[in-house]
């Protein structure tokens, strides 16, 4: 083996071995992110740029026409749309808040050592791992008088003059899939914020208790600052991410009673899948697009600008 | 640190934090644990005994239906394909990706990382539209085939900063060590590495597998053959179609929640890498 040793070789040799070195050390990594590249190449960013291009375009069964910027006009004037975008801004900021400030609650709580914490962090987390779609039809039987108790018992407490099901009443209906996603969300902030807890140095702590800061005090002093990084890049995702969730809405209400669950996600399914209008919805898509990255840039701004004044 | 808190105040303190500790473990347990009390309850007694935290007397005939008359099996097997073959070939594909993220730095590597970010925050509503199109046009719908290759695109993303992770944390040493002792890089690849990250890839099979068993939105747009249906599907069409037979469809529920328990089991101890790595479904 003699060969192999970097002494035996002639310069030539050792010139061609080192550039045959630098040829697979640059080509190697594409080696293994190709089939990666590839499949997310053909199977998202290819169908993103057919649907832009289908915004322009009118579908009827067989053909399709190219109608400019007509379907956006369109959107302008489409009621449905309103509607569809004030639900979505309900629907996101109440489910984020909800989620956010009991997911947090649930950090702080397990942070703390108490009795039966393994299996009680085993349990909390638990809905995570509940298919979505199984948590929406739970949770409209719950709320269904037939099989569920929660009409019964919000009529018994006076919250309701009668046991009916509040999917069915537009003024109410939004509640529900907003109750299921917080249940189902709870455990992904939960985990986040936890993670970050641990974190933390407990000298921190303990020098702050010194000094003789209350709890308080230590909480938006020492944790607080600690956690905020994590906060605005999972506050971040899970707003695009809650925002563009169709699942619960469409397995509880299907965007009703009278369109009071409609988002700009269930109409968008709905638009493309029920009733075939693939133009309109595109078009209903790219809106929603531009409206995420107009969000994601804003916050990128306030917290880069935060991030210089602290 | 709590000298200086009363006797009073530690007991009214610990009444509060165990209080805490309850309500978060029945409001996660309580809509599970309601299914299957009705999935026992007998149909004669659903309606008599009204609400109830428990029937008077329990019974597996809705499984027992649920598993002999109707197509449940079937689609509980169509998904277990779906989302073993999804698993398994997403943790072949984001390993590889994950190890070049991991181990080379090249030209490019940042916008590769941005690219794959990007796509993990995409909202797929955005592609539901064109995918529909695209995929009748290929004659994709109607099989497992086209669900597949969708599911497998869609968690790559992810898979790939997961993977990235757990090869980070391999010490570098550990493979130029072995190359020195003469391995070459494939040979410390497969001696050294891949067995350190075998509990990874387990772990990210388990997430993939989790996330194709929960899809709903693109299987009920591209299928609609009884014979091709994933769970999800079949639960919801056995909504519309027959007159709703209360204890059959939870008995189907819970069936749909042990593989995604099992899953969960195992994952324990992997969710605050995956859930850090980028946030799970979606």
């Amino acid at each position: 083996m003699a060969m192999q040793s970097t002494a035996a070789l002639t310069p030539q040799q050792e010139r061609r071995a080192s550039s045959r070195r630098r040829f697979s050390a640059a080509f190697e990594p594409w080696l293994y992110l190709s089939p990666a590249l590839v499949l997310l190449l053909v199977v998202l960013v290819v169908p993103l740029i057919f649907g832009v291009s289908y915004s322009f375009r009118k579908f009827s069964a067989f053909k399709s026409d190219y109608v400019g910027l007509a379907q956006y006009k369109a959107l302008l004037s489409d009621p449905v749309l309103g509607q569809a975008l004030m639900n979505t801004l309900w629907w996101t900021v109440a489910s984020l808040f909800l989620q956010f400030f009991l997911g947090l609650g649930l950090a702080l709580l397990l942070d703390r050592p108490f009795f039966g914490k393994k299996v009680v962090q085993a349990i909390v987390f638990l809905p995570w791992a509940v298919p979505s779609f199984l948590s929406g039809l739970t949770w409209a039987w719950l709320f269904n008088p037939i099989v569920g108790p929660l009409p019964h018992w919000l009529f018994a407490l006076g919250l309701k003059s009668e046991p009916t099901n509040i999917l069915s009443d537009p003024a109410t209906a939004m509640w529900g899939p907003i109750i299921a996603n917080v249940w189902f969300g709870v455990p992904f902030f939960a985990i986040t914020l936890l993670a970050a807890l641990k974190s933390i140095p407990s000298e921190l702590h303990e020098a702050a208790a010194i000094d003789g800061a209350n709890p308080w005090q230590r909480f938006t002093r020492v944790t607080l600052p600690f956690l905020a990084p994590t906060i605005a890049i999972t506050v971040m995702l899970r707003t695009i991410w809650i925002a563009t969730f169709a699942d619960l809405i469409y397995v509880m209400t299907e965007g009703g009673p009278a369109g009071s669950t409609n988002t700009v996600a269930t109409y968008i399914y709905v638009s493309a899948f029920k009733t075939l209008d693939k133009g309109y919805a595109s078009a209903v898509a790219v809106l929603l697009l531009a409206l995420l990255i107009l969000y994601a840039v804003v916050l990128i701004r306030i917290r880069r600008s935060l991030v210089r004044y602290s | 640190m709590i000298a200086g808190r009363s006797h009073k105040a530690r007991i009214l303190g610990s009444i509060g934090l165990y209080g805490a500790v309850a309500a978060y473990v029945i409001f996660a347990l309580f809509p599970l644990f309601w299914t299957l009390k009705i999935s026992v309850t007998p149909q004669s007694l659903l309606y008599s005994e009204g609400i109830t935290l428990w029937p008077s007397s329990a019974t597996w005939e809705n499984y027992k239906t649920v598993l002999r008359a109707t197509d449940f099996p079937r689609y509980f097997l169509n998904s277990v394909i779906v989302s073993v073959v999804t698993a398994v070939l997403v943790t072949i594909i984001a390993s590889a990706a994950g190890y070049a993220m991991s181990r080379f730095s090249f030209r490019g590597k940042t916008t590769v990382a941005v690219t794959l970010l990007l796509t993990q925050t995409f909202p797929l509503v955005m592609v539901i539209p064109p995918i529909y199109r695209i995929m009748g046009e290929l004659g994709l719908t109607n099989s497992l085939t086209g669900l597949i290759i969708i599911y497998t695109a869609f968690n790559i993303a992810f898979a790939t900063f997961l993977m990235q992770s757990f090869f980070d944390g391999i010490p570098k040493d550990l493979e130029e060590a072995a190359m020195i002792d003469g391995c070459s890089r494939s040979q410390a690849l497969r001696r050294v590495i891949i067995p350190l990250t075998l509990p990874g890839m387990g772990a990210t099979l388990g997430f993939v597998f989790t996330a194709a068993w929960s899809e709903l939105l693109f299987a009920l747009m591209l299928i609609s053959s009884d014979s091709q249906k994933t769970f999800a599907v079949g639960l919801l069409t056995f909504i519309g179609k027959f007159a709703v037979d209360w204890g059959q469809m939870m008995a189907a529920s819970v069936l749909a929640l042990i593989p995604a328990c099992l899953f969960f089991g195992f994952l324990q101890r992997y969710l605050v890498t995956g859930l850090t790595a980028g946030a799970v479904k979606g």
